[in-house]
């Protein structure tokens, strides 16, 4: 039970952190390569204090990892964890195709609504 | 295929699908009000859908199970909260523990809006299902709903598009 606890917890980490423009906005940044936090911070028109915050929140939803490399700090995206996210709402689109898939079926093998 | 668009909103939680059938808007608001109809297209294949109660009224509920290959029922409940036939109607979608239909406290419930057009040819049918959290989706997913091979394709794109 702890473990599908701790799932939902992660889960819901990654909905938290990806719910919010600026973080998009950094987290495509680190996909495409590493990139120095001071370096994020000069991106944007706002304190290095709340950048920082905005990638704490990345990280703590496991779409972020940080490395030291001298006195920098440079920040790498995780693909991995945004594709279990992408792969749910994949799932849920799947499901509906298939139930689309199934009305388009019955309106070509019954076309008349039947009378009740 | 019929499916014309889809839309994924992590912000909401939101998933907005929308199909053209080529068949009047009449005929896809039967699907919806008959339910034996209504079994055929909700369930998957491995997962048929069974429904005990149905009234599609304001305020009116539906009862249903859905029986996984290994014989397990899941037991899920509607209650919806507008009709306008038939063009639209709204419902939330919950959990029950068992036959008794009883609506599961800490469960989570989603929130639905189909709604049909008429258009050249056919219909235009809009599906949006919100879901309150992400653990609520989570919930709908490990339900077993769910058919076929998760999309391999690269979703991150697109995501991060956003």
């Amino acid at each position: 039970m702890d473990a599908v606890a701790d799932n939902e917890d992660r889960v819901d980490a990654l909905f938290h952190a990806l719910a919010d423009r600026t973080r998009r906005d950094i987290l495509r940044r680190v996909l495409v390569g590493e990139c120095s936090v001071s370096a994020l911070a000069a991106s944007y028109d706002m304190s290095f204090a709340s950048v920082q915050k905005h990638v704490a929140v990345l990280e703590r939803a496991g779409l972020l990892s940080k490395r030291h490399h001298g006195r920098e700090r440079l920040a790498h995206g995780e693909v991995e964890a945004l594709r279990s996210i992408a792969s749910m709402l994949a799932e849920l689109e799947d499901l509906w195709r298939g139930r689309i898939a199934r009305i388009d079926d019955l309106l070509t093998h019954d076309p008349h609504a039947h009378q009740e | 295929m019929p499916v014309t668009d889809v839309t994924h909103d992590l912000a909401t939680r939101t998933l907005t699908i929308t199909a053209e059938f080529a068949a009047p808007v009449e005929r896809i608001w039967q699907v919806y009000a008959d339910p034996r109809q209504l079994e055929r297209v909700f369930g998957p294949p491995t997962h048929p859908a069974t429904f005990v109660e149905h009234d599609l009224a304001p305020g009116g509920r539906a009862h249903y199970f859905m029986t996984s290959p290994e014989g397990e029922r899941y037991y899920g409940w509607w209650k919806v909260t507008a009709v306008e036939e038939p063009k639209r109607f709204a419902f939330d979608d919950g959990f029950a523990a068992d036959d008794s239909f009883a609506p599961v406290e800490d469960l989570p419930v989603s929130h639905n809006v189909y709604a049909f057009e008429a258009i050249d040819g056919g219909t235009r049918a809009t599906f949006t299902s919100t879901y309150d959290s992400a653990e609520a989706l989570q919930k709908v997913l490990e339900m077993g709903v769910v058919e076929g091979a998760t999309s391999a394709t690269d979703q991150v794109d697109a995501l991060v598009a956003g």
